[in-house]
């Protein structure tokens, strides 16, 4: 355990180099001059005990045994294109059943020829994502773009008019289905769950047990049984001849479970809102839905956007369990790619792919629900 | 004429009015999809009612805690499928704990190296669907080679496509007794600490808590074991033709939802950890060094107390979502309780009653955590003046 071993501290600084880019969020370290003295910066952060001195040991003994094999299946002896007999044969990942697979996974069944289609709604809708994370555009606009937004998807997906060929909604698959569904889910949800915060904060005894009831049967009971309530059950709750097909159910079902959810960070928000404030629109003489609409809402709403961002990414994440219920998700699409005997083998780079998309999705938010706290932070401080 | 508007204006009987609106609103919503339900229900032949929790199930179910054959009723089969619910959500609770505590505190480790380790590991879990990594797990285990040319994880454990093969005591009535020995010599520690506590309070002067409640709980059981004659067997499983014969074994189904329901909830539980020990001010660490306590000491009575209050509610509710997501174990096969609730909806066609019943039961699972949490936030709660 000689501290001073001359290669250890230079291989940590070479590890640090390489992951520092991606830690906007993490405060720096107590190191601080990381840049001017790699050397004083290891010995502060990763041997300024014994057994730290230890641990670093054990890291970089994983990082020794762990990367290179990753990296060369990854990298160096992966196959990128050919057949499957090309993968079998290399010793790597084989990328090639990305490559020819891509289309199934990301669409499913949409027809082939069509594909541009969904693949032209997801790009409509990622950059409308990207357009509502910045806070200059968050104006009344921005509302009906999302309105706009919604109803060129609808129309890109279903076709039927502008000369689209008419694609019925059980041959969608993939990535469409899972931003749709989660998007979808938390639009309906958003004002179902304000009616039951506000409910469950209400006066009126009847009106609180009723939302608690809902709010608390949704929240303690799984999402997977919720969702074959909505796919068994909703069809007997309609009267003879009605019928509303699989991807509404299930959008159903995850609406309601979505709002339960939704309404407590939302009574959160309610909850933070001093009392003064409460009486002072008393005072002026409001009543109960223009004290709600004008004074409390307005305020509650902006405290409990992180909460919000959080719960669509576990919506979005959610959204996977639709498989279950026999929906065509990018779960569901990446298991049917892996059951191609020709490619079965390489389950492994099939999953690694539908993993990776759905952690940018979730994780790009997840950085910026810590971004948004942050900033409500600093201007709680001020 | 003036009476009545007068009466309207008055906020109680208005309260009154949109209550009775509301609650005739939701029952009229209510009726219509009963009614709607039993009309459907009726023409599709079904009866409805419990009776058939009394009719044969047919169906087998793969692993039980309890013996059940496809002869058994299906109340028996919902019984299993509860028993392995629970017993799952229960091995993973405590697997996940003991990880998402180590990686809570390695996050917040002043090694670099190993902060960072753990940030990658909480980022990775918990941005990618749980379902996502079972199924991965799951398809890891089934590619597992086969028994004959099985894994030996460690002495006598075996890992392959059947599952996890390990060696059991083989069974001897001095367990038993040793057992209910462990579990009187933990009374007997609990005793011991509250007793070492009212002689501190008393007399102010140390008493030797740890090492007496310890001796309580280890001696005992020891002496009992040793006693009956220290039986001390191991069944250890044994190649045998295609399979293991001997030891115990836990199905690929269970493993795979043991492992992926504990690393998921270790994410999040890492997070919770982590956010309860940065809420003890520093100030606090220094305080208990100026009185000069040990370092040990001040985690134990400084920064511990503190930091649970804060890490305890969403740890419960972590467990919460733990014993729900244990729902997706019908991804995989496993047959908990939503899997087998799903095989007898779909046998006898009373899929209100199934749903309903499943939705009771975890209900009453929810319920019984949520109060164990308000009675633990009462008792930790900051007392204000």
């Amino acid at each position: 355990m000689s501290k001073d071993n001359p290669s250890q501290p230079s291989a940590a600084w070479a590890a640090s180099y390489e992951e520092e880019p991606s830690q906007a969020g993490v405060p720096p370290s107590p190191g601080g001059m990381t840049a001017l003295k790699p050397f004083g910066w290891a010995k502060d952060n990763l041997f300024n005990s014994r057994l730290n001195t230890v641990l670093t040991l054990i890291c970089l003994a994983i990082l020794w045994f762990a990367v290179p094999p990753v990296v060369s299946w990854v990298l160096l002896d992966a196959t990128w294109t050919g057949s499957s007999e090309a993968c079998r044969e290399a010793v790597g990942a084989c990328w090639s059943v990305i490559v020819v697979k891509h289309r199934l996974i990301f669409f499913g069944t949409y027809p082939f020829d069509e594909q541009w289609r969904p693949f032209l709604a997801c790009g409509l809708f990622v950059a409308m994502l990207g357009v509502s994370g910045v806070r200059a555009f968050w104006r009344p606009w921005l509302v009906g773009a999302w309105a706009l937004v919604l109803v060129g998807m609808g129309v890109l997906m279903w076709g039927g008019v502008l000369g689209l060929t008419h694609v019925p909604n059980d041959k969608w698959g993939g990535l469409p289905i899972t931003l749709m569904l989660s998007v979808f889910a938390i639009a309906l949800a958003f004002p179902l769950s304000i009616l039951l915060a506000l409910g469950r904060q209400s006066s009126l005894p009847a009106i609180r047990s009723i939302c608690v009831g809902f709010i608390e049967l949704m929240r303690g009971v799984p999402l997977v049984s919720v969702l074959f309530m909505a796919s068994v059950m909703f069809p007997l709750f309609l009267p003879e001849g009605v019928t509303i097909d699989k991807l509404l159910r299930a959008l159903a079902g995850l609406t309601l479970f979505t709002a339960a959810y939704l309404a407590e960070a939302v009574r959160g928000g309610l909850q933070a809102i001093p009392r003064g404030q409460y009486e002072a629109a008393d005072a002026l003489g409001l009543g109960y839905w223009q004290k709600t609409w004008l004074i409390v809402l307005p305020q509650a709403l902006r405290i409990v956007i992180p909460p919000i961002v959080n719960q669509f990414i576990s919506c979005f994440k959610d959204t996977s369990l639709v498989t279950i219920v026999g929906l065509y998700d990018l779960l569901t699409a990446a298991t049917v790619a892996t059951t191609d005997p020709e490619w079965r083998p390489f389950f492994a780079e099939v999953y690694v792919f539908a993993g990776l998309v759905f952690w940018i999705f979730c994780f790009s938010m997840s950085r910026y629900s810590q971004w948004l706290e942050r900033m409500a932070n600093r201007y709680n401080r001020r | 004429m003036s009476k009545l508007v007068q009466a309207l204006n008055s906020a109680r009987v208005r309260g009154w009015l949109y209550q009775a609106l509301f609650v005739s609103g939701t029952l009229a919503v209510g009726w219509y999809l009963v009614s709607n339900t039993l009309t459907n229900l009726g023409k599709r032949g079904v009866a409805t009612g419990f009776g058939f929790l009394k009719r044969e199930a047919g169906f087998e179910i793969g692993e039980s805690l309890l013996t059940y054959a496809a002869s058994d009723t299906y109340l028996k089969a919902l019984v299993v499928g509860l028993l392995n619910t629970l017993t799952v959500s229960a091995g993973a609770v405590i697997l996940a704990s003991i990880l998402g505590v180590a990686v809570g505190v390695a996050r917040l480790s002043s090694n670099w190296m190993v902060g960072r380790f753990a940030a990658v590991f909480v980022e990775t879990v918990r941005n990618v669907p749980l379902l996502l990594q079972l199924v991965v797990w799951y398809t890891i285990m089934n590619r597992l080679p086969s028994p004959r040319e099985a894994i030996e994880v460690l002495p006598h454990i075996f890992l392959s496509n059947r599952g996890l093969k390990y060696p059991v005591f083989v069974e001897h009535a001095g367990h038993g007794w040793a057992f209910l020995a462990l579990l009187l010599g933990i009374a007997g520690a609990i005793a011991v600490v509250r007793y070492g506590r009212r002689h501190r309070e008393a007399t102010g002067k140390p008493f030797p808590t740890l090492p007496a409640a310890l001796t309580s709980i280890v001696l005992p059981p020891v002496v009992v074991f040793l006693a009956s004659g220290a039986p001390f067997a191991f069944d250890v499983p044994v190649m045998a033709g295609f399979n293991f014969e001997g030891g115990s074994s836990v199905s690929p189904e269970f493993t795979a939802l043991l492992i992926g329901l504990s690393v998921y909830t270790a994410g999040f539980i890492a997070e919770i950890v982590r956010s309860g020990i940065l809420a003890v001010p520093h100030g606090q660490t220094e305080a208990g060094l100026a009185l000069g306590l040990s370092p040990a000491k001040i985690l134990r009575l400084i920064i511990l107390p503190q930091a649970l209050r804060v890490i305890v509610p969403p740890l419960t509710s972590q467990y919460l979502n733990l014993t729900k997501n244990s729902s997706l174990a019908v991804a995989i096969g496993y047959p908990d309780l939503v899997s087998v609730t799903n095989t007898s909806a779909n046998q006898t066609g009373q899929v209100v009653e199934a749903v309903a019943m499943m939705m009771v039961v975890y209900l009453v699972i929810s319920l019984a955590i949520a109060g164990f949490m308000n009675w633990y936030n009462r008792k930790v709660a900051l007392v204000t003046r």
